[in-house]
């Protein structure tokens, strides 16, 4: 009895089309069976001669793998050398009948945590690269960094390119790709049409191809268009080839709230890729971050997802100057000490959280802000390091708090420090609707620092 | 991991043109010819086994065989030049086998045991061989048409004269994302072959019930993409045609797109009952336009088809394929240490981060 579903386990026998001393080619339909679903027609797989019916019409509930009839092969040799007349090796082998050789082997299954099944994770000790005596620091907008950060790694590789839309003639929609055209030329800066699913598939075929693309969308909320080819096509391939087709490729872009474009233009995605195996997932706060860790982005032979925030974009921090500046991928930062509460945060909530940290230190709490910098794979010794100090922990994103990176930093630290935790932890994020435009509206809906001190408060039973 | 003898024979140009039904191309020769009987044999022969190993329960999930349409991978493949990258969706079986994967790999993968060429980590529809340039094996369909307009973008970026050829179904065809890369393969004259092996359904819905258009190799018009009709049941016409597109888009005209009329006998996948079609209509296509038939009749119409050698080319495919199930029955497992491995390609980064 032949396995005709992915769900069968047995089936009904409900007709015959052939009788013993009928010679049946390949192709030949041999029974009519009922599965679980539907009546399927089984055909024949080999020639040779009906030998013996060995379960009658009508016969109900036939296990699969049950031998339904004997063919016999035409010519000895060959049927000797192939196994297998009608559809079971069984009928042709009666010597090899329950030979457990025929099964698939017992594999050991995946054993639940801690049992041998979990990767052993060799254990780098990843670090901001040293600053050299002289170095200076040099005040650059997130925009010009992150620039800066593509044409570097476009002068040293000639595999790296840039694509998207409006990034070469009009030199960005939001200027951050400003010269490099002209620099590189419209082989290397590619403007693309507005077609998010398309060019992501190009973007993620050249990459398996062995280029390093860098896929600008002009925000990320175009680019649940092209949800599909970063999770179907780039993340999970290397996966299902066994290791084979890698994809080098960054998709990088503006991602949050503006101010004041409404739902549709106000997203934060970083749970959502967060989510996948098979990704890297950044969201950099400053200046020196964006483009170390767009310039570690562009050499990760990872698929890795890049958000950038434009109310960033702006805004200027110190970066060094003339020297090759790569920020680990994987490594949280702690951008405030303190030992009060520890508020967790990533992107422009990383500047809401030093704000209400200074509101905080007014009324005697001195909060620590771990800026997590990279969201997978996500840093939680840093997290947790600091919750052992503080006891507390606040979480702040721009996205929803449901399924959202707060709830995975919060279930971690509860998993990891629950000893240590003197409050439960809080979660800071968007109201859970989708943006509203009006003015109040809007400003009620996005997380804020008043609500990040509030939250800190709580959790400090101030 | 290539197979070596099989899927190499008779690539040479034709002396002492045969006989053939092919219009304006060279004949082929006799061993040509045969090289395409064996090369469709063995798919046929080794997708008859794939679903008797299914129906074993060895192969799990979905299982898409390629009977019937046998002539579009080997035809594409005979025109192909070395390093042209094929990719294709989840029907795949038969460009692995014609582009030099091994079967055993190919076989074992099917069973998701690791002598598998994905290491049992991909399954029937997700096959890969960097070697081959055999891009996959995709499962999301229409996928492999923007992926394999990026493979030829990669082409043209190093301008290293290959060409890709791209492989979907006439339900592919009406994807928003295959015309997104239409648009943007003839918009940048990128080397790319498209290569729709229209089978007259996808899943049980009949191309007439599924498109306003009917004539695939006339949706690139808008594009200006040229499109031809082409007998996919005739090996020497789907190479002749292979040829003819892979020779303008290598020359850095732009895409090209080859509408292969074909069939295939056998359900969608292995749980398809198929009762959206008569028996009459498969049998009626079976018999009078079988494409191996049709190689044995221009084999015998020359002369060439001497007992001895089909024979001998008979029991060579049938012990490839049952080395092949051998292998794929015997194949152990993946250890479950192969759990965590390549979901990123440093190791650093591998799962199971606290
Ligand atoms: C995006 C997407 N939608 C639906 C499916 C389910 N599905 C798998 S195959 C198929 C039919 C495709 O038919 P066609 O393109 O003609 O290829 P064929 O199976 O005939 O080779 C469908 C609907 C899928 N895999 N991906
Ligand atoms: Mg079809």
């Amino acid at each position: 009895m032949p396995a005709l579903s992915p769900t069968m386990e047995e089936g009904t026998l409900a007709k015959w089309h052939v009788k013993v001393g009928d010679t049946v080619k390949s192709g030949d339909v041999i029974a009519e069976i009922e599965t679980d679903k539907a009546t399927m027609e089984v055909e024949a797989v080999d020639e040779g001669v009906v030998s013996a019916i060995l379960v009658p019409e009508g016969s109900e509930e036939v296990k699969v793998n049950t031998p339904i009839a004997r063919l016999g092969g035409e010519g000895g040799a060959a049927a000797a050398s192939a196994p297998a007349p009608v559809e079971k090796p069984a009928v042709a082998s009666e010597a090899a009948a329950g030979d457990p050789e025929k099964q698939p082997p017992e594999a050991a299954k995946p054993k639940p945590e801690g049992e041998g099944a979990t990767p052993v994770t060799p254990k780098v000790e990843l670090r901001d690269p040293e600053l050299p005596e002289g170095v200076s620091l040099v005040k650059t907008t997130v925009r010009d960094a992150l620039r800066d950060a593509m044409a570097e790694e476009m002068r040293a590789d000639g595999d790296v390119f840039l694509m998207g839309e409006e990034v070469a003639q009009y030199q960005g929609a939001y200027k951050v790709s400003r010269g490099l055209l002209d620099e590189f030329g419209p082989k290397r800066v590619i403007d693309t049409p507005i077609t998010e699913y398309g060019f992501a598939g190009l973007g993620v075929g050249a990459a398996m191809a062995g280029l390093k693309p860098i896929v600008e969308f002009m925000t990320f909320n175009f680019a649940m268009q092209a949800i599909d080819h970063i999770i179907n096509s780039a993340a999970k391939t290397l996966y299902m080839s066994g290791g084979q087709i890698k994809a080098s490729i960054v998709f990088r872009g503006p991602n949050g709230a503006a101010a004041r474009v409404a739902a549709q233009h106000s997203q934060d995605y970083a749970a959502w890729y967060g989510h996948v195996p098979g990704l890297k997932v950044i969201a950099p706060y400053d200046a020196a971050d964006a483009k170390g860790l767009l310039k570690a982005a562009i050499r990760d032979p990872n698929p890795v997802v890049f958000l950038e925030h434009e109310m960033l974009y702006g805004q200027e921090f110190d970066v060094p100057e003339g020297i090759d500046w790569v920020v680990p991928i994987g490594k949280a930062k702690v951008r405030r000490e303190g030992t009060g509460v520890t508020l967790v945060a990533y992107s422009r909530m990383v500047g809401f959280c030093l704000q209400a940290a200074e509101e905080l230190a007014k009324e005697g709490i001195e909060a620590e802000v771990v800026d997590l910098r990279t969201i997978r794979p996500m840093d939680i010794e840093t997290v947790v390091e600091s919750v052992k100090k503080t006891n507390r922990l606040v979480t702040v994103e721009e996205g929803w708090g449901p399924m959202g990176v707060g709830a995975e930093v919060a279930a971690k630290v509860t998993e990891l420090a629950f000893d240590y935790l003197d409050a439960p932890p809080l979660r800071v994020h968007q109201e859970d609707v989708p943006l509203p435009y009006a003015a109040n509206l809007e400003a009620m809906s996005m997380p804020s620092v008043e609500r990040i001190v509030k939250a800190a408060k709580a959790v400090s039973y101030k | 991991m290539a197979r070596g003898q099989a899927g190499t024979t008779g690539r040479r140009k034709a002396n002492g043109a045969a006989d053939t039904s092919s219009k304006g191309a060279a004949g082929p020769t006799k061993e040509e010819l045969l090289g395409y009987y064996r090369e469709m044999l063995l798919i046929r022969r080794f997708e008859e086994r794939a679903g008797q190993l299914y129906g074993m329960g060895l192969i799990g999930g979905f299982c898409h065989l390629y009977i019937g349409q046998e002539a579009i991978a080997v035809g594409v493949e005979a025109a192909k030049k070395p390093g042209d990258e094929i990719i294709t969706g989840y029907r795949d079986h038969g460009h692995m086998l014609t582009c030099g994967m091994d079967p055993k790999e190919v076989m074992a993968e099917l069973t998701g045991r690791i002598g598998g060429s994905s290491k049992g980590k991909g399954g029937s529809m997700h096959m890969f061989s960097t070697e081959a340039a055999f891009y996959g094996g995709h499962g999301i369909v229409g996928a492999q048409v923007p992926l394999g307009t990026g493979l030829a973008l990669a082409n043209w970026y190093r301008e290293d004269g290959k060409v890709s050829f791209a492989f979907f179904g006439d339900g592919a065809a009406n994807q928003g994302q295959v015309y997104e890369a239409f648009n943007m393969a003839e918009l940048w004259k990128l080397p790319v072959v498209y290569v729709i092996e229209n089978n007259q359904y996808a899943m049980g819905t009949a191309i007439q019930r599924s498109s306003s258009e009917t004539r695939l190799h006339k949706r690139g018009v808008s594009f200006g993409i040229p499109g031809e009709e082409v007998d996919g049941m005739d090996v020497l016409a789907v190479k002749a045609a292979a040829e003819k597109a892979a020779d303008y888009a290598r020359s850095g005209k732009g895409p090209y797109i080859l509408e292969m009329k074909t069939y295939r006998y056998r359900g969608h996948s292995m749980s398809d009952p198929a009762k959206y079609r008569t028996r009459e209509e498969v049998d009626e296509v079976r018999k009078t336009r079988d494409p191996i038939d049709h190689v044995e009749e221009l084999l015998e119409k020359n002369g060439w088809a001497d007992e001895a050698t089909l024979k001998a080319i008979d029991a060579d495919v049938k012990k490839i394929v049952a080395d092949a199930a051998e292998f794929a029955r015997t194949s152990p497992e993946p250890d479950p240490s192969e759990l965590y491995t390549d979901v990123y390609t440093d190791v650093a980064a591998q799962g199971g981060r606290a």
